[in-house]
């Protein structure tokens, strides 16, 4: 489409039609250096977004939710090995992740208009953001909880008798990390095992064997 | 020094340094050991889990045979009635709650946990293998 004043070609045109200028190698090899760094970027951009830092950076975090985390024991332990929000909050699997990350644009937005600035507000929506989680937890049969705690390796005979006897149950009737772990990092919303106990019952409906 | 200025000094020392001087090897401390020694720590007692300890009297809260420092007993939830109340106490296989625990103040049955019950950790302690701190007569009961 060539533009009748001037003649020249339009910026779609020209972009679309071969180069007479670059050779093949050089428009390769920048290709190459532009994906290249537009890679690591994107990665360290998702890396960055990953940090206890960039997660408390967001006051409704740091008073509600982090407040609560201190002092659990994937915060402080005997060996300082931690699991921080990520660890937890966002899958490591490359798909999931970026679904994850690219949900998690609604915070920006309950940031934005102050949706839980205030602990009444954050508590009274409590109960449907522990849903969320539980769900997510659920459906992903507790992927983020199995980076860490691998089932095989669980040394039964140094656990606790109580633990031993839930675990082995668990694993033979396919339970799932969340199923009993709720409310182990942050504190359980009001009506807890109320909504549990209907999460359970919609859950075994929709997915009788 | 004249007579006079040395009879001071002395009667000085006499009457200031050498009661106190007295005084410090008469002192013995409370806890037994010197001052600039070291308190050792006490040995930590050991939850007792996976036996349950006998009452030591009819009346006596039935012990704890597990750790309960995590859970959560609060305005919101109580994460021990989440596995002790019926009907989650057949599930989970657990201890189920006394019926006494829903009566009310009026002595009327509820269906959920009286208030006055609500905070088990007040009458329910984990058991632990400790030793009475004083020597006393006390027997277990049928013992």
């Amino acid at each position: 489409m060539k533009d009748s004043q001037t003649g020249k070609d339009s910026l779609w045109q020209r972009l679309w039609s071969p180069s007479a200028r670059w050779s093949v190698g050089a428009l390769l090899a920048a290709g190459i250096v532009i994906g290249v760094v537009g890679w690591m970027g994107f990665d360290s951009a998702l890396t960055w977004t990953n940090t206890e830092q960039f997660c408390l950076s967001c006051h409704e975090m740091r008073d509600n939710v982090y407040q609560e985390y201190r002092g659990t024991i994937h915060d402080i332990n005997r060996t300082g090995v931690r699991a921080v929000c990520a660890d937890c909050h966002v899958p490591k699997p490359l798909i999931a992740k970026l679904v994850r990350k690219v949900k998690a644009a609604k915070e920006v937005w309950g940031k934005a208009t102050g949706s839980v600035d205030t602990r009444e507000k954050f508590e009274n929506e409590r109960i449907r953001l522990a849903l969320n989680e539980w769900k997510r937890m659920k459906e992903s049969d507790s992927r983020e909880c199995r980076s860490c705690h691998v089932f095989d390796a669980f040394d039964l005979a140094r656990q606790q008798k109580r633990a031993q006897v839930k675990h082995t149950e668990a694993e033979t009737s396919g339970e799932t990390c969340i199923d009993c772990h709720k409310g182990i990092a942050h504190r359980l919303p009001a009506g807890a095992y109320e909504a549990e106990a209907e999460f359970n019952k919609k859950w075994a409906q929709s997915h009788k064997r | 020094m004249n007579a006079k200025t040395l009879a001071l000094v002395v009667a000085f020392t006499v009457t200031f340094f050498v009661p106190a001087a007295v005084k410090a090897a008469e002192v013995r401390s409370l806890r037994g050991a010197d001052v600039d020694t070291q308190d050792v720590a006490p040995e930590t007692y050991r939850l007792q889990d996976g036996v349950a300890l006998d009452r030591a009297f009819r009346q006596q809260p039935p012990l704890v045979p597990h750790q309960v420092e995590k859970y959560e007993i609060d305005l919101k939830v109580n994460q021990c009635v989440r596995c002790h109340e019926w009907p989650n106490s057949d599930k989970e296989k657990t201890v189920k709650m006394s019926d006494f625990h829903y009566i009310d103040q009026d002595g009327v049955v509820r269906d959920v946990v009286d208030g006055r019950r609500y905070f088990c950790l007040a009458c329910h302690v984990p058991q632990l293998d400790a030793k009475p701190l004083v020597d006393n007569e006390f027997r277990a009961a049928g013992k």
